[in-house]
């Protein structure tokens, strides 16, 4: 199986569904010619032609509401957000529109998007460039939230994100782009929207997280099995709706959970999965919930230094997790 | 002079990794801060390294074509009069927190080996754990999940001390008195005096006394009851039945189905006091004290009521086996709801029995000896026993347990071949 990187695989599984599917287009900011800041779009302008590659002026809110007009009219869009952080100006027309159409117009109407969006730190961009704002979505029945953590996953979510007949958030981290590598099958496949994956056995503790945090996990529980300490580590892939089966099942295998996440602690995805083990699995418990996250000041701070003490690293999730697998 | 790093330098924003493509210097060459050492190429752009310090190159690390993640160092350099950088000054700070957080963790984690998790305590319950015995592997011997696991596991599971007679149910009657029983009497001890620890099993048997003793104010009856013809069928088919089924077939087991059958009439008799209600049972459940050497067992025979006499004949062996063995089971000896106790196997023809708590009554079964008995005016040779029931007054009175009895009488004295089947 050929090895790529993250952000490889976004652009492969764009390609693959534009030429499964004349419906699919891509529209946003620079996607066309440049290929994305990113170069996530890298290559389909040539493949695919201005017609289906369509670059908007900078208006997130026009980028979404188009978007969601073709999807009503039967089109595929995938509209790129540039960052996650300037999907702000889209927020109405992604929450007042694309997640209600559904229910207002009684099963009349869906809208079939794909919202793609960089997020996350540890690039040194600063805020407006390393936030993470799937918290604000997190509780909008008619979205999904999808945010991968390996190539593999990527391709076959975002696949299955452009075939899904409702609007998908798919959030990628910026920085897993190049960083991350793993082996992507060249055929056709899809992976199951709202189903979490467990990315690594064990019997100690249990770690909970996604994105580019599992990562940082699966580094530190390799540390750890050094001293005898094995991690049991589940990857929610989406973090709306939550798996809660596989969230319970995690949490009491090992009695021992921490949960982890780039974003600001108060308020973020993991106080429901916090939620979920505590109203489920109390008589599994052997140790308080424990949740590893971003201090609670906006994201993040330009100067190196700051931003790494803002980040989650390997470093903090190793001493969490020994001192949770020590209680 | 000290040796510094020179590391991949981050080269844009999403940029985690770079190619060296030409080393700018070779060792031994003198730069300046800034001076450019290498080129470098990633996904975004191209660039030149600066260095980062004035001095000789060392020794050149990454070589060129090396794809190396930012981070990651490429060269060294001798630079004059440095020490070397290994300890950075700003980390201790960060230590410094670190450890004052860890301290604060230590003081609210003081004393854990008491402090129970909800899995812990479910565990200890499910599978009779005595925490008490057990050593916790966890932060300052916190009993963990694992540690009760592993024990479940191996099997050697820490037992409380077990208890005589079923757990109350529902509202237990709870007083304070059983506790001083066990606190230490000071006995003078000569020469020659054996102390002999108490521990689980006994210790248990006399917390129960006192407790049933204590709580239950207890009354005393007794009656005569004439066996012949229960003798004279039991030993018309005993060697038979030894033979056909394989154990003993005794009186033991037409007493306890007698005082089944009639606890079936009389309800009353199987029931519990619960403080504010008494609670009449539905099954008839009948306790048995089984003795070894040094304790008492008072296993279960459950649904006693709808066995066959041979059915509770063979209970009574199984069990009795089970304590000799050493193989009984808590499940064994819960859920009694009267206690039948078989006295008269060494020998005894009269005995108050102290009720096994929470039940109502308990009844004793004393030796059968031949008498000589007046009936219709004759002097007979007889097989009599005596039966003494013990009963909680609270519960019921002599009325009540007077009919009980004369129906056990009755049963037991029409007990004939015609009349009780064994099967």
């Amino acid at each position: 199986m050929p090895v790529i990187s993250y952000i490889d695989a976004v652009t492969l599984a764009m390609k693959e569904e534009m030429e499964r599917d004349e419906r699919v287009f891509v529209l946003g900011e620079d996607v066309g010619k440049k290929g994305g800041v990113f170069k996530a779009t890298h290559g389909l302008y040539d493949q695919f032609g201005e017609e289906r590659v369509i670059d908007t002026p900078l208006a997130e809110s026009a980028i979404a509401g188009v978007g969601i007009g073709a999807a009503m009219y039967g089109m595929r869009p995938i509209a790129e957000m540039q960052f996650a952080d300037f999907i702000m100006p889209a927020i109405n027309q992604i929450i007042s529109e694309a997640a209600r159409i559904r229910y207002r117009s009684n099963n009349d109407w869906n809208c079939p998007m794909v919202i793609r969006a960089p997020y996350g730190g540890g690039v040194h961009g600063a805020l407006y460039h390393s936030q993470s704002v799937e918290a604000i979505f997190a509780n909008q029945p008619g979205l999904k939230i999808v945010m991968p953590s390996t190539p593999y996953d990527v391709k076959g979510l975002l696949k299955a994100a452009i075939r899904d007949d409702d609007p998908v958030l798919f959030f990628e981290h910026k920085r897993a782009y190049r960083l991350i590598k793993g082996e992507v099958p060249d055929e056709d496949y899809t992976l199951p929207i709202g189903k979490a994956d467990v990315k690594r056995q064990g019997e100690d503790i249990t770690v909970i997280t996604y994105g580019l945090c599992v990562h940082f996990a699966l580094q530190a529980a390799e540390r750890l099995a050094k001293d005898g300490y094995s991690a049991h580590i589940l990857d929610l892939r989406t973090i709306y709706p939550l798996d809660k089966e596989a969230i319970m099942e995690a949490a009491s295998k090992t009695g021992k959970v921490l949960l982890l996440t780039e974003d600001n602690k108060e308020g973020s995805i993991m106080g429901e999965v916090s939620a979920i083990i505590a109203e489920n699995c109390l008589f599994d418990l052997d140790a308080p919930i424990m949740r590893l996250a971003g201090p609670d000041i906006p994201a993040m701070p330009y100067a190196p230094t700051m931003e790494k003490y803002f980040m989650v690293n390997p470093d903090k999730v190793e001493k969490a997790m020994r001192e949770l697998a020590e209680y | 002079m000290g040796i510094e790093k020179i590391t991949m330098p981050q080269l844009g924003e999403s940029v985690t990794e770079g190619t060296i493509e030409k080393w700018l210097v070779a060792p031994g060459d003198y730069v300046n801060k800034y001076d450019s050492i290498a080129e470098v190429n990633t996904d975004k752009v191209n660039a030149e390294v600066p260095s980062s310090f004035t001095g000789v190159i060392k020794e050149l690390i990454g070589q060129e074509g090396d794809t190396l993640e930012v981070g990651e160092i490429i060269c060294t350099i001798e630079v004059e009069g440095s020490t070397s950088s290994e300890a950075a000054g700003p980390i201790s700070t960060e230590q410094n927190a670190a450890s004052s957080a860890e301290k604060a963790v230590k003081v609210t984690a003081d004393g854990q080996k008491a402090r129970y998790s909800p899995a812990v305590l479910r565990l200890s319950q499910e599978h009779d754990i005595d925490l008490e015995q057990v050593t916790g592997s966890g932060k300052d011997g916190r009993i963990t999940r694992k540690d009760l696991q592993k024990l479940i596991d191996s099997g050697n599971v820490p037992k409380a001390g077990f208890s005589a007679g079923e757990a109350p149910a529902g509202k237990p009657v709870q007083r304070t008195a059983p506790q001083k029983q066990q606190e230490p009497v000071s006995i003078p001890t000569a020469a020659g005096d054996i102390e002999i620890p108490v521990t689980g099993v006994r210790k248990a048997i006399a917390a129960n006394m006192v407790k049933s003793l204590h709580e239950a104010p207890h009354a005393w009856t007794m009656i005569e009851v004439d066996v012949t013809n229960l003798v004279a069928y039991r030993d018309s088919i005993k060697t038979e039945f030894k033979q056909n089924e394989g154990f003993n077939l005794t009186y033991f087991a037409f007493f306890v189905k007698a005082v089944s059958q009639a606890l079936k009439e009389f309800p009353q008799m199987n029931s519990m006091w619960a403080g504010d209600k008494i609670i009449q049972k539905k099954a008839i459940n009948i306790s048995i004290a089984v003795a070894t050497e040094d304790a008492l067992f008072v296993p279960v025979i459950k649904n006693a009521d709808e066995k066959t006499i041979k059915g509770i004949g063979r209970q009574i062996h199984e069990l009795a086996q089970k304590v000799r063995t050493g193989k009984l089971r808590s499940e064994d000896m819960q859920g009694g709801t009267f206690t039948v106790n078989n006295t008269g196997s060494f020998g005894s023809v009269q005995s108050m029995g102290i009720i096994n708590h929470p039940q109502a009554a308990i009844l004793q079964v004393e030796s059968i000896v031949k008498r000589p008995v007046i009936i219709d005016g004759m002097i007979g040779i007889r097989d009599m026993v005596n039966l003494c029931l013990s009963l909680d007054h609270r519960v019921l009175d002599g009325l009540v347990c007077g009919r009980f009895l004369q129906r056990v009488k009755e049963i037991l004295e029409n007990s004939s071949k015609e009349n009780s089947s064994l099967y």
